[in-house]
């Protein structure tokens, strides 16, 4: 290291002074043969007033140039990354990180840890997102001090309400006697995290090397165990670019994997009787599933009881071959079922409870009143109020702080231990039942997409059947958000397997779908697989330089674009509070529509460097274009087709 | 003129008339499709049921199995849903009647058979 260093000195030496002669020098000549001609009077800038020109506005003191920095902190902040295994960090190149990012490159050699150069902190945060949760492992993000995490904000909190794990970075200077004048104090604050830390589960500002890894490895424990959730360690700038004093006696702790709750075995027993006793029994999934293997236990417990499931979908929880699937039916089972068992499902109230958007607001409750309500979810475990990820409150009749899958092996076991042979033969008895009603759902489903089968725009059932036309026997993964698609995959895709889709944003902050899609397309292209992203038009136009992000990192995604032409919901809005109020009935247009002029997003992507076609508005020529995208994406390539399509 | 003359000149005059009528009532029909069609893009009906009455997650479709127009009009006026009420001064009854006009008049949707990328579900 010492000998790359000093040849390092010596090669910047030279450059500079071969710069400082070269700067005086006319094109066509040496700067020997400048120096040689230039009058006394006009000697070269020195090497000082070049850097004080170029490098910016302060004086340079003589003592400023004397010294190198060896081993910097930035360089143990490094090792502490990759003992902490993390394969990835999202970067917007920012001076407060400025140590740490050429670390990344010289020191640790751009390898586990890896930059992907973003352009915005939006795009960073929601990278990581949904690098998470295709991958299961946390990503890093890395961003500038005040303006960078403001930026990454909505991010985090997407992430946040989505209980995903993010290693987010911060700089910041807490020394105030170091900061240059004017930018860097405008880029540093008291207590960086404060912005944030409503919506992560930890955060620290560590004021030492030591502090810094233990810091970073209890953010890692923190975020990794459920309730998951973003966590933010600020790397002080100082910190950074100071050297390690005695990097020997520096211990960077294991990473530790923390066991999840578990319900607890009596509450667990009680939960299997009342489902057990139940005539109607029904379960609701939300993020109940972490991997395959809670898809697989979800199915056990399912088929246990032959109870239906209904899939909220923030995550791939249940798959939609199964019989028991039967989410387009929630409304029906939420009126019948007389026990609901609800997994890791985020908004309690809201599952038993509906509140009209008319006039008033007047709410009604859904279910019955004897109806009884087991909840098992981590979320009982969060204790943050100010932001209403919480949702209103509803008692639920049996309630277990436990993460649901750690919790279902025991509960399955509950019940075949507990199950009566009478309450064996009922369950028995619920299968063909609950076979003939899914059966009719998907031939409902399949008969509903056919309305506007033709149409131009292009129906959005119409667009997914053409994508699941050319994916379904490929290696595949959906990465983006379907109720912008009325829930068409769901409802006609074979999604049967864990990483086959990654829910939605959590937070539904808007901005989430093309940075999330290259996340989890980042992760897919590790495992070999095809990243399918339908993206909506004006969740695009937030950070479309993802786009050159996909380009440059040679990320291989299918993006096909869900292009109605507005955002769209707020249109919605927009059209009923005019017609409710008797206003002009044509004026939700106005601010809603992403029109006069139309965005060309073909040409957007290609400008990025980004294979691209379209727009299409010809149901008949989708699918060609997609065979010749998909084509582009298995060569290792971004590829977008450009769709202009039904509103929903 | 004779009985036959008379009868044909009255025949004629009639068919005459008749065709008449029946190519101003297929006009107006054509109009009245084309108004609808415009009315139900912009006042925002597609926002939620598609262009083309489809329906989706927003809305429920209207085509096929369009109600009768009086079921239609009652409807609109004072749904028994979140959509809003839409009195006559958003839409007179003529442009109810025209947005009626414009889904009645539109070709049914190919069956589910028929279409290779609808495939019947495997169920588990």
């Amino acid at each position: 290291m010492e000998t790359k260093n000093s040849g390092r000195r010596g090669f910047l030496k030279g450059a500079l002074a071969a710069g400082a002669a070269t700067m005086a020098a006319t094109p066509g000549e040496s700067a020997a043969q400048a120096a040689a001609k230039a009058p006394a009077t006009a000697a070269p800038p020195s090497s000082r007033t070049i850097a004080a020109e170029t490098m910016g506005v302060h004086s340079v003191h003589d003592d400023e140039l004397t010294g190198h920095v060896h081993n910097p902190g930035s360089d143990f902040m490094v090792d502490v990354l990759k003992a902490a295994s993390i394969k990835y960090v999202a970067v917007m190149t920012a001076s407060s990180n400025r140590g740490f990012q050429e670390s990344i490159v010289n020191y640790g050699g751009n390898k586990a840890p890896e930059m992907i150069v973003c352009c915005h902190e939006e795009a960073a945060a929601g990278i990581a997102h949904g690098y998470a949760k295709m991958s299961g492992k946390p990503m890093a993000c890395m961003v500038h001090g005040n303006v960078g995490l403001q930026h990454a904000s909505m991010a985090i909190y997407n992430a946040w309400c989505d209980r995903v794990p993010m290693m987010v970075i911060a700089g910041n200077t807490a020394d105030a006697t170091k900061r240059r004048p004017g930018v860097e104090w405008f880029h540093t604050s008291v207590d960086q995290a404060a912005m944030v830390r409503d919506f992560v589960k930890f955060d620290d500002a560590p004021v030492s090397l030591q502090h810094y890894a233990e810091s970073f490895m209890r953010a890692m424990s923190a975020a990794t165990t459920p309730p998951m959730e973003p966590v933010l360690i600020v790397a002080d700038g100082e910190l950074q670019e100071v050297p390690a004093e005695n990097r020997a006696a520096l211990r960077i702790p294991k990473p530790v994997s923390v066991s999840p709750p578990e319900g607890d075995a009596r509450a667990v027993a009680e939960a299997a009787k009342i489902l057990l006793a139940a005539k109607n029994p029904l379960i609701v999934v939300d993020r109940a599933a972490r991997s395959q293997e809670g898809v697989d236990l979800l199915v056990k417990l399912a088929e246990s009881l032959n109870a239906p499931v209904i899939d909220l979908r923030a995550r791939m929880n249940f798959p939609t071959t199964h019989y028991l699937n039967q989410s387009s039916l929630q409304r029906k089972y939420i009126a019948a079922a007389d026990v609901i068992l609800a997994l890791e499902v985020g908004d309690l109230w809201g599952l038993v409870n509906s509140v009209s958007d008319t006039p008033g607001r007047p709410s009604k409750g859904l279910i019955k009143a004897e109806t009884r309500v087991i909840s098992i979810s981590v979320n009982y475990l969060l204790a943050k109020s100010n932001y209403g990820d919480i949702q209103r409150y509803q008692a639920a009749d049996l309630a277990l702080a436990a993460d649901a899958q750690a919790t279902l092996p025991s509960l399955i076991e509950a019940l075949k231990r507990e199950a009566s042979a009478p309450q064996s033969a009922a369950i028995a008895a619920r299968k063909q039942p609950m076979q003939a009603a899914f059966a009719a759902m998907r031939e409902a489903a399949r008969n509903d997409a056919t309305r506007g089968w033709d149409a131009s725009p292009v129906s959005t059932a119409r667009l997914c059947q053409e994508v699941w036309a050319q994916i379904k026997n490929e290696k595949w993964a959906l990465v983006s958000q379907p109720q912008f698609q009325s829930y068409w995959p769901h409802r006609l895709w074979d999604i049967t397997e864990y990483r086959q889709f990654i829910g939605h944003s959590g937070g539904f902050g808007i901005g989430y779908g093309l940075p999330a899609a290259a996340g989890a397309a980042l992760a897919c292209k590790d495992e070999g697989r095809l990243a399918v992203n339908i993206q909506s038009d004006g969740d695009l136009l937030m950070v479309p330089s993802v786009l050159w992000t996909l380009a440059h990192h040679k990320i291989p995604l299918l993006n096909i674009m869900h292009n109605n032409r507005a955002w769209h919901q707020e249109t919605m809005h927009l059209q009923r509070m005019g017609t409710r109020r008797e206003r002009d009935p044509e004026s939700w247009r106005h601010g809603t529509l992403i029109e006069a002029p139309y965005v060309d997003y073909a040409m957007m992507a290609k400008s990025m460097g980004v294979w691209a076609e379209g727009p299409i508005s010809d149901p008949a020529l989708l699918g060609p274009a997609i065979q010749r995208a998909l084509a582009v994406v298995k060569s290792g390539l971004p590829a977008l087709i450009d769709v202009v399509t039904q509103p929903r | 003129m004779n009985i036959l003359n008379k009868i044909s000149c009255s025949l004629l005059l009639t068919l005459i008339g008749a065709a008449g009528v029946a190519g101003e009532a297929y006009a107006q029909s054509a109009v009245e499709i084309s108004r609808g069609h415009e009315l139900f893009i912009n006042r925002g009906c597609y926002l939620c049921h598609g262009t083309v009455g489809q329906g989706g997650i927003a809305g429920p479709h209207l085509v096929p199995d369009t109600l009768p127009a009086e079921a239609f009009l009652a409807f609109v006026r004072r749904p028994p849903s979140e959509m809003p009420p839409f009195s006559e001064k958003i839409m007179s009854d003529a442009e109810l009647h025209a947005v009626h006009a414009y889904l009645s008049s539109l070709p049914k949707s190919p069956t589910a058979d028929s279409i290779k990328l609808l495939p019947k579900p495997v169920g588990k």
